[in-house]
């Protein structure tokens, strides 16, 4: 999982290994600052060395000092250029991938889950990432050399390590490896909190209305309990860290002024060799409870590198694999050879089944039917939305599969159920059907969708700033604007998916009137509620259950076709 | 110049985000108000001090034991071949050896026994911080969360809570460690060399100045980073969540370079901001080196010279000193920026608390009764079907029948003060009539439903039920009186059984079949994985928009009171499907008052009174015939001549 991530800092790589470079020369030197300090005090203070060599000294070790300064502003600095470097890597990696999502693919993961992992995960991620290329190396670094450095001090008081360090480090495993499974609960309990205040927030009115008060202070005490229990579980192990940590050092401690108290007594010793010897002991056991402090905090950003890697090593179900980028659609017509469809890979619980329909360039084609009947599946598997689990589709005669996507896609235009205008202006949200399109042309286009008139009635007319989501605008004005969206493509088949639901039967006529006036060449496919909607089609399918219940024109299913038969007459009752 | 414009529209969106980094407005005061929350904890935290004063204080005096302990190391080496007793020398240097290892066991006691009693103190004070926001919440008025983004709210939960856990868990300790530490140090300094500490005051001034100079340049650009992460977080949040309008446009390729140019940004201005506080570490470690090398210096020669009578003790303890001296600084500067952030999250979190909650100072409840035979009514204890309202009056109460008459007088009302939603609105609804509300969007039609519950409060006229003007009801009772379905479904985590039993949380389960029946959810549910018990997730995703309102209809059955909402509860069910649920909706409407919005017309036919509503003000009133007669809007919207919703 890491080296996959590590693959990211492509393009910032000599800066990540420049960082972990430059801090590992920063401690050398920052470790050769007390070896220098036991010369100081064994040859120039109880030596002959005098004032002279004192200075000397002296001089070197600021001079390693500033040295070792000079190497570490500039490891912090590579290593923040390298991880912002690997954050926007990761970023761009994720949102392309995003967008080269398929609906199934986007379904999976749920919008929200993919934005968390977009956002605050990748944070996180730098954060590890600029620890990784610093702490990482400096810590075990720090370690071997101080280490290297007390042997050559005296070799014969290695022997406090020998005991020192393995206790430390096995205590420290053992306290890492209790505390992380309570962690993990910790988050779950966190999840489960927060996942009941978001419930909360998006049903308050339910709570009120219900009078459910108490009963959500009830539940969600309950969950903040449990956290609260989770956390003090985890913590109360983890926080052994320090006193475990300060015991060892102050056991070396001693152990080293009473070894090496006795050394100086033989005479294997000096006082300055003691005084350097303490400050690496200090070096090296707070290396060791650094590098346990960063693998906590490694191990707590995992969850975070699995989310994003998870998004990563998505599939994308629908690629344009096998397609040829010369073929482009030729004309409008549709046919649907013995499609079966399911929404799970497995092919379990067929949504679709054995669809045989044939529609000619230019037809209208109206589809009714219950909730659930699979209309907009039916109609997803056009755009290449989602594949056929079996049989064909065809458009323009050949397989959907044949034509790259942004063939396909450039001459089907679909308005979906739930659709989305983005923040800009009316104008902007419009050329998203073409980039080029004149003024003209969005007139043009808005007059057809009978937008042009409200547009118009705004002060800033088209220039209208629609905020996130086109909130400026009623449930009509938006599913208009997303009608007229679709034309400015001018693609070959148009699919309306219950696209005029909220607007009225009058309006609703005179956008379909447009329709068959200036763009009788393209296919249309008009899935609605309101057999108002559909009764001047060419053609209406009714859709039960997943399977065509008939295919015929007004006339012919009100005669024959008792579905078709009852959602007219439970929108007729009482007109009469 | 479109890209532009998007942008900065993207920005104002995540303003919590971009929020985060705000400064404080009240430092001293919201830190006060954290204090107090610790304040249950006071002996707690009385011990927690003295165990941070007891591992601070032993560890510096255990570096004042290295003094008696070099000079005895000195003077053996010097004695080492004179012929004194070395041996009774290095019996010395055992006794302050033992000193030194019961202090430091001391420290290392008072080091767990502080951080023990600080995971209890935190998180239960978290605990209690959660728990009072999320009390106090749900005391807010709808208004509040009218107002606010769901995110907005949420990010005080997460964001602002963990900022706070931080400061609270560690901060505040080593906030305290580190000032004793200092001070400690400091004199122990001073009492061994004022001479060396001086030149220590001046590194100490070197430091705090690159603090400052650090502090301040990341500041500028830390501000400039949050606007570029709140933008490009803002630009992902809006392609994903209209990525599907992406794919059918084709317009990955275009979405993506416009990403690329904001995610650069960000990159930029991270590398900037990042850059000046990560150097901070180095720096202030690489000083203390340099101090420690110059004071290694001036300090021998001391010794040498013996000026300030320094010995080779004291030196060596001195310069343990000036090694500690710059660990407790750079966690202050460290703990500096989380503390602000963490007081700034305190705010917000604060000031949920400190909205004032819901308006409520009605006296009358709602009471189960019982009919005598004379037709008076008396308290009961268990619900008999039959509700009354208990009017204090004077010193006794007197009992009013709930049965779910509404009157609006002259209701005038606004959402912000500046426009009028609702206009002059009158009429009555009679116990068991049907009330439809039809206009288009904004025209006020759930607004009204929003008054009758006191959802929010009327500025003129009055509003009678059962005739009691409702301010007198309390509010929460009156809610208790009336069931709503609403246009968006919610449901929560938890059985389909549980989902429908929250409409009345001692219904039996044979009373939430038989309300699931009677809104035709039975069928369905049947055949899901588990029945009545399948556990429904995040807003009961694995069901279809019609499957999520038959539910809250038969929550609103299981709920059985005497007036029914119901707010375009059918609108994503066919119509079709609505066909076959009309006789339950009978059933459940029948001898109830009920007020049905519906933006399709077939399902208010049969109302006894139809209100159409047009900017705030009932334009035609009457039954559905008599409106049809009228050849008014009503015709116009049937007939489909006028645009709803």
């Amino acid at each position: 999982m890491i080296r996959k991530l590590v693959r990211y800092a492509k393009g910032y790589g000599w800066r990540a290994i420049g960082a972990g470079v430059t801090i590992a020369i920063e401690v050398l030197l920052e470790v050769f600052i007390p070896f220098v300090m036991r010369d100081v005090i064994n040859e120039g203070l109880l030596g002959d060395g005098g004032v002279e060599l004192i200075v000397e000294k002296g001089l070197i070790m600021i001079g390693l000092a500033l040295l070792s300064l000079c190497f570490g502003a500039l490891s912090a600095r590579l290593s923040v250029v390298a991880s912002a470097g690997f954050a926007k890597n990761l970023r761009q990696a994720l949102f392309y991938k995003i967008q080269d999502f398929s609906f199934a693919n986007v379904d999976k993961f749920s919008t929200a889950s993919l934005i968390t992992r977009s956002t605050t995960d990748v944070t996180n991620l730098q954060q590890a990432f600029m620890m990784g290329t610093r702490m990482l190396v400096r810590s075990p670094v720090m370690l071997v050399a101080a280490t290297l450095m007390a042997l050559q001090i005296s070799s014969g008081m290695g022997v406090i390590f020998a005991f020192g360090l393995p206790v430390l480090m096995a205590s420290m495993i053992i306290i890492v490896s209790i505390a992380f499974p309570r962690f993990k609960r910790m988050f779950t309990q966190y999840d489960k909190m927060n996942a009941r205040i978001q419930e909360n927030l998006i049903a308050m009115r339910v709570v009120k209305a219900f009078v459910r008060e108490d009963y959500e202070r009830e539940t969600y005490n309950a969950t903040a309990g449990g956290l609260r229990d989770a956390s003090v579980s985890a913590e109360k192990v983890v926080i052994l860290n320090g006193p475990v940590a300060n015991f060892t050092l102050y056991a070396c401690m001693i152990a080293t002024c009473y070894i090496g108290g006795r050394n100086i007594l033989v005479g294997d010793m000096l006082p300055g060799d003691l005084m350097s010897f303490i400050s690496y002991i200090a070096q090296i056991l707070s290396s060791v409870m650094m590098i346990t402090m960063i693998f906590v905090s490694l191990v707590m950003s995992r969850a975070s590198a699995t989310r994003v890697v998870e998004v990563l090593d998505e599939r994308v179900d629908i690629v344009d694999s096998g397609a040829d980028p010369e073929l482009k659609v030729a004309d409008g017509s549709i046919v649907f050879e013995n499609v079966s469809f399911s929404y799970s890979k497995s092919g379990e619980n067929l949504t679709l089944r054995n669809i045989n329909l044939s529609i000619s360039s230019g037809e209208t084609i109206g589809i009714i039917g219950g909730t659930g009947s699979a209309k907009t599946t039916l109609v997803q598997l056009i755009p290449r939305l989602y594949d056929v689990y079996e049989g064909a589709v065809k458009v323009g005669g050949r397989d959907v599969r044949e034509y790259t996507l942004d063939n396909l896609r450039a001459s089907v235009s679909m308005v979906l159920q739930k659709n989305v205008l983005f923040s800009g202006t009316i104008a902007d949200n419009l050329r998203w059907g073409d980039i080029n399109a004149t003024d003209g042309e969005l007139k043009d286009v808005c007059e057809s969708a009978q937008a042009d008139s409200f547009i118009e009635s705004f002060p800033d007319g088209y220039d209208t700033e629609l905020g996130q989501g086109g909130v400026n605008v009623s449930g009509g004005q938006k599913q208009r604007l997303c009608i007229a969206r679709a034309l400015l493509k001018r693609p070959k088949i148009l699919i309306l998916d219950d696209s005029t639901s909220a607007v009225d039967t009058a309006t609703d006529a005179k956008i379909r009137e447009a329709f068959a006036s200036k763009h009788e060449d393209t296919t249309m496919l008009i899935i609605a509620q309101r057999i108002s909607s559909v009764s001047d089609a060419d053609r209406i399918i009714v859709m039960h259950d997943g399977e065509i219940d008939a295919v015929g024109t007004h006339d012919e299913l009100l005669a024959t076709n008792e579905i078709y038969q009852q959602v007219y007459f439970s929108q007729q009752k009482g007109v009469a | 110049m479109a890209t532009e414009k998007k942008r900065k529209q993207s920005t104002n969106g995540l303003g919590r985000d971009a929020g985060k980094y705000r400064r404080p407005r009240n430092t001293m005061k919201t830190f006060g108000r954290i204090l107090s929350y610790m304040s249950g904890h006071r002996f707690r935290l009385v011990l927690v001090v003295i165990g941070i004063a007891l591992s601070a204080g032993t560890n510096v005096l255990g570096t004042y034991m290295l003094k008696p302990i070099v000079n005895t190391l000195e003077d053996l080496v010097t004695a080492y071949g004179t012929g004194e007793s070395t041996l009774a020398m290095f019996g010395d240097i055992v006794v302050y050896l033992v000193i030194m290892g019961a202090g430091y066991l001391l420290g290392v006691g008072g080091l767990y026994m502080y951080s023990r009693i600080m995971v209890t103190v935190s998180t239960d004070t978290l605990y209690r911080l959660r728990k009072d926001m999320f009390d106090h919440m749900q005391k807010l008025p709808i208004k509040y969360f009218d107002t606010r983004t769901h995110g907005e709210i949420m990010s005080r939960y997460t964001n602002d809570i963990d900022a706070m856990r931080e400061m609270i868990s560690q901060g505040i300790p080593q906030l305290i460690n580190s000032s004793i530490r200092l001070v400690a140090v400091f004199v122990m300094m001073i009492i061994i060399s004022p001479l060396l500490t001086l030149l220590t005051v001046a590194v100490l001034g070197l430091m705090v100045l690159a603090v400052r100079i650090l502090t301040g340049k990341s500041k500028f650009y830390f501000s400039k980073r949050q606007k570029a992460l709140g933008e490009v977080n803002g630009y992902v949040e809006e392609m994903t969540e209209g990525q599907k309008v992406v794919k059918v446009f084709g317009h990955e390729a275009e979405v993506k370079r416009e990403f690329d140019e904001i995610n650069e940004e960000v990159r930029v201005s991270t590398t900037a901001a990042n850059t000046w506080a990560s150097v901070l570490m180095p720096i202030m470690g690489n000083l203390s080196h340099l101090h420690y090398a110059i004071t290694a210096v001036v300090g021998t020669i001391m010794v040498i010279r013996a000026v300030g009578s320094l010995d080779l003790g004291s030196l060596t303890s001195f310069l343990q000193y000036s090694r500690n001296f710059s660990m407790p600084i750079t966690q202050l500067s460290q703990q500096f920026n989380s503390a602000m952030s963490a007081l700034a999250g305190a705010e917000r979190v604060f000031e949920i608390m400190d909205t004032p909650p819901e308006e409520d100072d009605g006296d009358v409840v709602l009471v189960y009764a019982q009919k005598g035979a004379g037709g008076e009514l008396s308290e009961s204890a268990v619900k008999t079907g039959t509700w009354a309202w208990r009017v204090p009056d004077g010193d006794g109460a007197a009992l009013v029948e709930c049965r779910g008459a509404v009157t609006l007088k002259d209701v005038t009302f606004s959402y912000d003060d500046e426009k009028t939603v609702l206009q002059n609105v009158s009429f009555y609804a009679k116990p068991g009539q049907k009330i439809a509300l039809v206009g288009s969007t904004g025209a006020g039609k759930t607004t009204i439903t929003n008054l009758i519950n006191r959802f929010y409060d009327i500025q003129e006229g009055e509003i009678y039920y059962d005739g009691i003007p409702i301010k007198r009801i309390r509010k929460s009772e009156l809610r208790r009186s009336m069931s709503m379905v609403l246009q968006d479904t919610h449901l929560f985590t938890g059985t389909v059984m549980d989902n429908i039993r929250y409409g009345r949380l001692d219904a039996t389960d044979e009373e939430v079949i038989e309300a699931a029946k009677l809104a035709n959810a039975h069928y369905f549910i049947s055949h899901l994985p588990e029945g009545y018990s399948t556990v429904l997730t995040s807003d009961g995703m694995n069901l279809s928009q019609g499957q999520k309102q038959l539910l809250a209809i038969a929550r609103a059955a299981v709920a059985d009171t005497p007036v029914l909402v119901l707010d375009e509860a059918t609108s994503s069910i066919d119509t079709r499907t609505e066909l076959l649920i009309e006789r339950g909706m009978d059933r459940l409407m029948q001898d109830r008052t009920v007020f049905v919005i519906a933006h399709r017309l077939s399902t208010v036919r049969n109302a006894n009174a139809i209100m159409v509503l047009e900017h705030g003000e009932i334009i035609e009133r009457g039954d559905h015939d008599s409106l049809l007669e009228d050849k008014g809007k009503y015709y116009q919207l049937y007939t489909g001549l006028f645009e709803l919703s």
